[in-house]
């Protein structure tokens, strides 16, 4: 089997080494339509019987799963963000939103229409952001570059599913992943992730938390169809002038090769605690073992000047 | 210094994961194999120039610190039991994977090498197998380097050209010390030598890598990573001046000897903490990547579309993966 | 919506998507205000000056929907001279009874009409001494306590006969004007002096509702407890109610006022219900004083317009499923069997008994009032001076240990060994696995069928009560006692499946259904009869066993079906998906707007037309004028779209069945930092307060108790949280009671986020972790600002994460109309926790002595204003 190791690759399982596959599947996250219910984690864990990730509360608005590992596949993140920073005296005078048009309807319109997610209140305005984060099965995904027992594979949908049964818990898929998504669990030693409900789609069905989520905020489907969907509901956003709305994880050609599970963002992705320009390690991995091999040389070399001199 | 950039989190939180590896395991493993391999580069030179004591010393060295680091390595694995795993597929992907192809052959032949040299028996085998260890010693030495670097974690992955360097040169200061150590100084001149040079190298990729780094140098020059950097810098290069002065004297020697171990060992626990370090702090992973985008901004716009162009361009696009099984 | 009703919120998602405006009105910036176009922050019990301050905008700018007004409302009408409003007599209307607290609504009648009010409305002839004195007397205040306003859940109470109009609305005592006079004050000025909303918002707010409303578009309302828990909390659905009638948005497709209603079949609780007012179909529950037989019972109703005109024939169809052949036309089909009110009978009012030792025992039946109810401490020492209790529960809840882990045992308030209630806990089958129907919000009845057996003893409701009344029949089978009749007579034999033998509860739904002369299932409640042929346990509900088919159990997909959907599950009454729908034509029958079609007159075929079951004579035509002195459903006029209401006409005015005023009025919660800026009066003259020295209200605008708190739910957590707080999965999303509160108020008292506060108000102090957030507001109003402490509710001493019970700072004081608590107060907040045992006792007490409360006389503070 051969793999390439970066860039746009369009067909994932084929290089996997899959003749027959089904079509890639991955999940599309609209974020501008989430509303922080959690049912995605919650139907995650019931689904997969994944165990608590603890107790504590952290003052991180109404976020106490903190961040996805071993034990919370589905994590939904909270921004609290002013839009006009309110200012220390509420008495001066409000920052009123804008006014009123008519809409192209020829309708008056009712209201400004806010941007999703971003909701004048009062005489501010405030932006509670929710996205629910998942594993972004990779297109050239690290983790299951490095793991060095086989037991990260990629599936006959393109997904990226860790073998319980083979995973040693060496920890290399950990820090290889550029989004901090896999982990090991603690009790256990070994790697856990999104396995994008791989028993579930054998059987053709949608992963729970897909089915779960109220809004259709998670959408799961083929692949290259979402990516239709994503830069449809862009542009639509983009024409109501929700100018902050941009898709992440989507593009082919990004350090990633694109990813499997992609999203609709109204902020920064490090705002969300994604990385911004995340990048597959592997891509790098000719010159790392180029160096090696020179480095290696040049301990060769330290050892033939340490006896020069000295024949026997 | 790099000016502190402004940066946004989500709650000041990492974004990559910390590595789950364990202090001391890892950096004691990362240690003990760069002393074991260049022991057994040492113990090949030894042998060919017919420095027994040497020869008898460093093989021992190279065995008794490929076993350990062995131990040391299996025990940070989460399923120990499950460490043969490693050994049913090799992938040039996986730094860790391609280790254990190195480590294994090397743990056995140092092993053979020693166990030879010790009982007298199978000379002719044992001289072998001490040639094979040799063989797989430098790369035993610096394709840890590869295995920090080939990760998301900045200060590693930024740093994968130097690192291997900075290995090379730690590993050749520890087999040389230790060498230093356990032999009387009229034995020891190579091992000197060795540990001078890989002094030299060591120093010389070190700054290197603080200078490319940039911002990202900052875990290898402040905290706790900084501090065992800085005091592993100064002891080696200490040790370097006196141990090419003071070659006579036995003590000076045993001295300087165990300052390069401690110094290498120093090294590793400092490049695994900076690491750390690294991973822990959003600002790591965000500010470099924030440059890059904004770079390839720039690029794209000035019309010199060159995706990726501050990276090398690996050649080895296609990489084979076997099952060994 | 997003936080408590995140499922439904799909749908508020989806018209978000195709283009609607969402409009968050809520003291605190929610997962819900996330996702709106626009938050508006109020105050919290400050609704109805907003809502006001609305009609007045509509109202003043004549931006009512004339053309649907004047037709389908009682607008026109016009009202008895002797109506003093709330403007004249400063925050009173005429007939209050200052003695008794509670209105006379004789002045509020229309103009030449006769009050008559209906069963459990008619103030008996024997008005026996003071209130309160005996149990079981016919006193008026009992007769008044015993809630009959809420006895019209699905109708009008009736008014005598069809008040006079004037359709150019100028009369100066019709409803228009008298609405108009009433609401001039409720300016955008006010609004922000009352609710801290900027006249801006406001106006930002009133033109996107009147923009969204008229023959071509329609604005829908939903609420829940947010309006409802307030101790005027039916007064601010009223107000939603007139605004949306204002505004012809009743009865139409995308109009309306949805509740949201809570546990998952509470809507059924109210149909079949679980209160003490009422009987199945809305119903009154007769009054001992006054309904010594069938034909006084009915007599308010029977003869009236519109489908309460046949009460008669509901009632005897009832009591037929009741006591089958027993019940027959010689005894008053078993009438007398029936219990009958003595008073108030309410929850909170029986804990008061359960104090003072009148009530001895107690079913708990899922739910758990330690945690859930108001005052909670009230609660537990009701529960502590039971001869026996019976809890039947998922989880071992607080109510059934806190005789040994309540808070008063800490404080030794109560003392374990000296507790005499003896308690049962009964663990219970759970919703999965059990079969039964469910009725939701939109008045649908869901089947589910069993998913798994019960575990262990557990067994499901349906088959406790079965075997409980099999067991007590069993024992009173001999019995010539003439009081076991009633027990004796039931019918009480339902046919049991499965390895449990739990009764079918598809014989009870068809029970409930009802069966006519031949035994088979009935299809219409049009078909009861009130000579004892037919049975029907709930006429409302007739139907949902039509053709012998459980119509509940209909799961046909919506995109097999248009989007009416009719055939997915089933709707009372009559499988109607909106109410009132005549409302959605012309009076001429026609659309109002092609894009708004729903129901219509087709003249052709002489019906009305369209997808729905129209909520009208179907074949009556829109110039139908009925005879002079016709009754029942014939006195319905081709223009009277609301059938249920015995004028036909949607109330704007209310001259009958709401306990305090035929119009809504801005009062201040029991518990507030400042004067109601509207009245001299400053709280709901008729609310009803719980005299109890365990029941001290914080007096108003008190510096010892400057905050406003509101308690609310999270996503994350189920009411008193037996049911999350239990489980790792959702304990880990809200591991700890927590409190929300603006920077400038943590700023004000030294709160740390993150850090422990402590929450006092006169009841007792607890302690909780503090978010400081820009989600809270503050709000400013007029020269002061207002601060909000947000308290979820779910937190209690069992359980993955306990916490202290915010509803143990909540005092009791009612809404009189259907005695709910009121969800919020005031406090004060410190930095730090809580005093621990008796010291958190004195610290109370210092707080109470500090502010002036009187344990003695607890509700006479400065309350009154
Ligand atoms: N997840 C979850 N869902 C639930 C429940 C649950 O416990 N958890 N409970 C169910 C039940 S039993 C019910 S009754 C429903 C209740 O559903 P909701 O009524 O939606 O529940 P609450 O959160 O109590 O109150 C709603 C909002 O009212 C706001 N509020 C408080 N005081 C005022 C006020 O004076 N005016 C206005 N305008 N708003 C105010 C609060 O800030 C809160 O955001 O939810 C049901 N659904
Ligand atoms: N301060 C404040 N107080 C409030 C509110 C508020 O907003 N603020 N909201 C109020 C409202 S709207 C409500 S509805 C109440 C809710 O208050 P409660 O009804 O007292 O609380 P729940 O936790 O919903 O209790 C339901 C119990 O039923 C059990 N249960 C579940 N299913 C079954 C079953 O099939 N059979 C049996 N036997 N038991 C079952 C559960 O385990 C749980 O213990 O709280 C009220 N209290
Ligand atoms: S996101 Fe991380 S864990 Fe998921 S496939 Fe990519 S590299 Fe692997
Ligand atoms: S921890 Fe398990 S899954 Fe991860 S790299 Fe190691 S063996 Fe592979
Ligand atoms: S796809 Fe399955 S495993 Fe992955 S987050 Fe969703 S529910 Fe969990
Ligand atoms: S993604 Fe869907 S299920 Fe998850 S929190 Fe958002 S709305 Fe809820
Ligand atoms: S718990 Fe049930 S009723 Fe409540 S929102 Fe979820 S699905 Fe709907
Ligand atoms: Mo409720």
């Amino acid at each position: 089997m051969t793999h390439s190791l970066h860039g746009r690759l369009d067909d994932v399982t084929g290089d996997a080494g899959y003749a027959d596959h089904p079509k890639r599947k991955g999940f599309f996250t609209d974020t501008s339509v989430c509303i922080g219910c959690k049912a995605c984690e919650v139907a995650c864990k019931e689904w997969n019987q994944v165990p608590d990730d603890g107790f504590e509360l952290t003052g991180m608005s109404y976020d106490n799963t903190q961040a996805l590992g071993a034990s919370t596949w589905r994590h939904v993140a909270f921004v609290e963000k002013p839009v006009h920073p309110t200012t220390a005296d509420l008495g001066l005078p409000g920052m009123g939103p804008p006014g009123f048009g008519t809409h192209e309807s020829g309708l008056p319109q009712a209201a400004p229409a806010g941007e999703d997610q971003a909701t004048a209140s009062g005489d501010g305005a405030l932006r509670w952001l929710m996205s629910s984060d998942v594993c972004k099965h990779c297109t050239h995904a690290a983790c299951l570059d490095v793991c060095p027992t086989g037991s990260l594979f990629r599936t006959e949908f393109g997904t990226v599913v860790v073998q319980p049964d083979i995973c040693n818990g060496c920890g290399y898929c950990v820090p290889a992943c550029p989004y901090g998504v896999i982990d090991l669990r603690k009790e256990d030693g070994r790697a856990f992730k999104c396995t994008l409900c791989y028993d579930r789609l054998k059987e053709g069905q949608t992963p729970a938390c897909a089915q779960a989520c109220p809004t259709e905020s998670i959408q799961f489907g083929d692949v290259d169809e979402l990516r239709q969907r994503a830069d449809a509901r862009l542009a639509e956003l983009h024409d109501r002038g929700v100018d902050v709305a941009r898709l992440y994880g989507r593009d082919p050609e990004d350090g990633v090769g694109g990813d499997g599970a992609f999203f609709l963002l109204l902020d920064e992705p490090e705002v969300y605690g994604l990385p911004p320009d995340p990048v597959v390690t592997t891509r790098d991995i000719g010159s790392i073992w180029k160096h090696v091999g020179a480095a290696a040389a040049t301990l060769v070399g330290i050892g033939v000047v340490s006896f020069a001199g000295r024949r026997r | 210094m790099v000016p502190q950039a402004d940066f946004e989190s989500y709650y000041g939180q990492q974004i990559i994961k910390t590595p789950t590896w364990k202090t001391p395991d890892v950096p004691l493993y990362l240690f003990l194999g760069g002393m074991a391999g260049a022991s057994a580069v040492l113990a090949e030179g030894a042998a060919l120039t017919g420095n027994r004591t040497l020869e008898r010393t460093t093989r021992l060295v190279a065995a008794s610190g490929a076993g350990l680091g062995t131990v040391f390595l299996v025990h940070d694995l989460g399923r120990p039991m499950r460490f043969l795993n490693m050994l049913r597929v090799f992938k040039v992907t996986s730094p860790l994977s391609v280790g254990s192809f190195i480590l294994a052959p090397f743990a056995s032949l140092a092993s053979a090498a020693a166990a030879s040299q010790v009982t007298g028996r199978l000379p002719r085998l044992g001289r072998l197998a001490g040639v094979g260890a040799a063989v797989f010693g430098p790369p035993l030495v610096t394709y840890t380097a590869a295995l920090l670097g080939n990760t998301a974690v900045p200060a590693w992955h930024e740093a994968h050209r130097e690192l291997p360097f900075v290995f090379a040169g730690s590993g050749a200061c520890a087999a040389g010390g230790m060498a230093m150590l356990l032999i009387p100084a009229a034995g020891n001149p190579p091992a000197r030598q060795m540990a001078i040079a890989g002094a030299g190298v060591e120093l010389v990729a070190t700054e290197l890598l603080k200078r490319r780094l940039g911002m990202l140098a900052e875990p290898y020059e402040q905290g706790r990573s900084g501090r065992l950097m800085k005091t592993a810098t100064r002891i080696t290069a200490t040790a370097a001046v006196i141990s090419t002065i003071g070659r006579r004297s036995r003590a000076v020697s045993a001295g300087c000897g165990a300052a390069y171990l401690v110094a290498s060992a120093m090294t590793r626990f400092g490049v695994f903490e900076a690491g750390l370090a690294s991973a822990r702090d959003p600002k790591y992973t965000v500010v470099p990547q924030r440059e890059r985008l904004a770079a390839r901004r720039a690029g794209t716009a000035a019309g010199e579309a060159h995706d990726h162009a501050s990276h090398e361009q690996t050649g080895l696009d296609q990489v084979t993966e076997t099952a060994a099984t | 919506m997003a936080e408590a009703h995140p499922v439904g919120f799909q749908w508020v998602m989806e018209a978000k998507r195709r283009g609607a405006t969402i409009i968050h009105v809520d003291p605190r910036f929610t997962r819900t205000s996330a996702v709106a176009d626009l938050h508006v922050p109020i105050r919290a019990g400050s609704d109805i000056a907003f809502l006001g301050g609305l009609v007045n905008h509509v109202l003043s700018n004549d931006l009512d929907f004339r053309e649907y007004v004047v037709p389908y409302t009682n607008a026109a009408a016009i009202i008895d001279e002797r109506f003093l409003d709330t403007e004249d007599l400063d925050g009173f209307f005429s007939g209050f009874d200052t003695e008794r607290g509670h209105y006379d609504p004789e002045s509020w009648q229309y103009d030449g009409t006769e009050a008559a009010p209906a069963a459990g409305q008619r103030d008996p002839a024997q008005d026996t001494g003071p209130h309160g004195s005996s149990p079981d007397g016919g006193d008026s205040k009992d007769l008044h306590e015993s809630a009959a306003s809420e006895s019209h859940g699905s109708g009008g109470p009736p008014v005598e006969g069809k008040p006079p109009r004037d359709e150019t609305l100028q009369h100066p005592r019709c409803v228009y004007q008298i609405l108009k006079r009433h609401f001039a004050r409720y300016t955008p000025e006010m609004v922000q002096e009352v609710c801290g909303i900027a006249p801006e918002q406001f106006r930002q707010v009133a033109d996107a509702l009147t923009h969204n409303s008229g023959r071509e578009r329609t604005t829908a309302f939903c609420y829940a407890v947010g309006w409802t828990h307030h101790s005027v909390g039916s007064q601010m659905i009223r107000t939603a109610s007139i605004l949306q009638t204002l505004l012809g948005n009743i009865g139409r497709p995308g109009g309306g006022i949805m509740a949201l209603r809570g546990h998952a079949s509470i809507q059924g609780s109210t149909d079949i219900p679980t209160l003490f007012n009422i009987l199945p179909g809305y119903l009154p529950m007769p009054h001992a004083a006054q309904h010594q037989d069938l034909d006084s019972y009915v007599e308010g109703d029977a003869g009236k317009t519109g489908f309460w005109g046949n009460m008669r024939a509901y009632a005897v169809s009832l009591l037929k499923s009741y006591w089958g052949d027993a019940a027959t036309a010689g005894n008053d089909f078993c009438f007398d069997y029936l219990p009958r009110l003595t008073g108030d009978h309410s929850t909170y009012n029986t804990v008061k008994g359960q104090i003072e030792g009148r009530s001895k025992g107690y079913f708990l039946v899922g739910e758990n009032p330690a945690v859930g109810s108001a005052n909670g401490k009230m609660q537990r020492l009701g529960m502590a001076n039971l001869d026996w209790l019976v809890v039947r529960d998922l989880q071992m809840i607080e109510s059934a240990t806190f005789w040994k882990d309540g808070p008063e045992i800490a404080t030794g308030e109560l003392v374990t060994e000296e507790i005499g209630t003896e308690v049962f806990f009964m663990p219970a089958a759970s919703h999965v696995e059990k079969a039964g129907s469910f009725t939701q919000t939109q008045r649908m009845l869901q089947w589910r069928d069993k998913a798994v057996e019960p575990p262990g003893d557990a067994r499901s409701e349906l088959q406790f009560y079965y075997e409980l009344g099999q067991r007590i029949r069993e024992k009173l089978k001999d019995s010539t006692d003439e009081m076991d009749r009633p027990l004796l007579d039931l019918t009480w034999d339902y046919p049991t499946e499965g390895p449990l033998h739990e009764p079918d509860g598809h014989a009870v739904l068809r029970e409930i259904n009802g069966t006519g002369p031949d035994g088979r299932a009935l299809s219409a409640y049009t078909q009861l009869e009130d000579d004892g042929s037919t049975s029907c346990g709930c006429w409302i509900y007739c139907g949902v066993y039509a053709d012998e088919v459980n119509q509940a159990r209909r799961r046909k997909p919506h995109w097999e079906q248009d989007y009416v959907a009719s055939e997915w599950g089933w709707v009372w009454p009559a499988n109607r998906r909106i109410l009132y729908n005549r409302a959605s034509a012309a009076p001429d029958g026609t659309p109002w707007s092609e894009r708004k079609r729903y129901m219509w007159w087709d003249a052709e075929q002489h019906t009305w037309a369209g997808s729905d079951v129209v909520d009208f004579i179907a074949d009556r035509p829109p110039d139908h004028v009925p005879d002079e002195g016709a009754t029942g459903p014939d006195a319905i006029g081709g223009q009277d779209p609301f059938i249920m209401q015995t004028d036909g006409k949607a109330w704007l005015y209310a001259p009958l069945g709401v306990a305090d005023g035929p119009l809504p009025t801005h009062y201040e919660p029991p518990e507030s930092p400042i004067h109601n800026p509207l009245y001299r009066q400053q709280n709901n003259p008729s609310r009803r307060k719980l005299d109890h020295p365990a029941n001290p209200i914080n007096p108003s605008y008190s510096e010892v108790f400057p905050y406003v708190f509101t308690t609310y739910r999270l996503t994350e957590h189920h009411t008193a949280g037996a049911m999350s707080r239990t489980l790792p999965y959702l304990t880990e999303l809200q591991p700890e009671p927590f409190c929300e509160v603006s920077r400038r108020l943590a700023e004000e008292r030294g709160l740390t986020h993150g850090d422990w506060v402590t929450i006092v108000t006169a009841r007792t102090a607890i302690e909780a972790r503090v978010l400081v957030t820009d989600r809270m507001r503050s709000l400013r109003l007029g020269d002061r600002f207002v601060e909000h402490v947000g308290l979820p509710y779910h937190w209690g001493p069992n359980g993955l994460t306990t916490g202290d019970s915010p509803n143990d700072l909540v005092n009791v004081t009612m809404d009189p109309n259907v005695y709910i608590q009121d969800k919020v107060g005031t406090c004060d907040i410190r930095p730090g926790r809580r005093p621990r045992g008796p010291a958190l006792t004195s610290y109370v007490e210092d707080y109470r002595r500090r502010a002036g409360v009187d344990t003695a006389d607890p509700t006479n503070g400065r309350t009154e204003g």
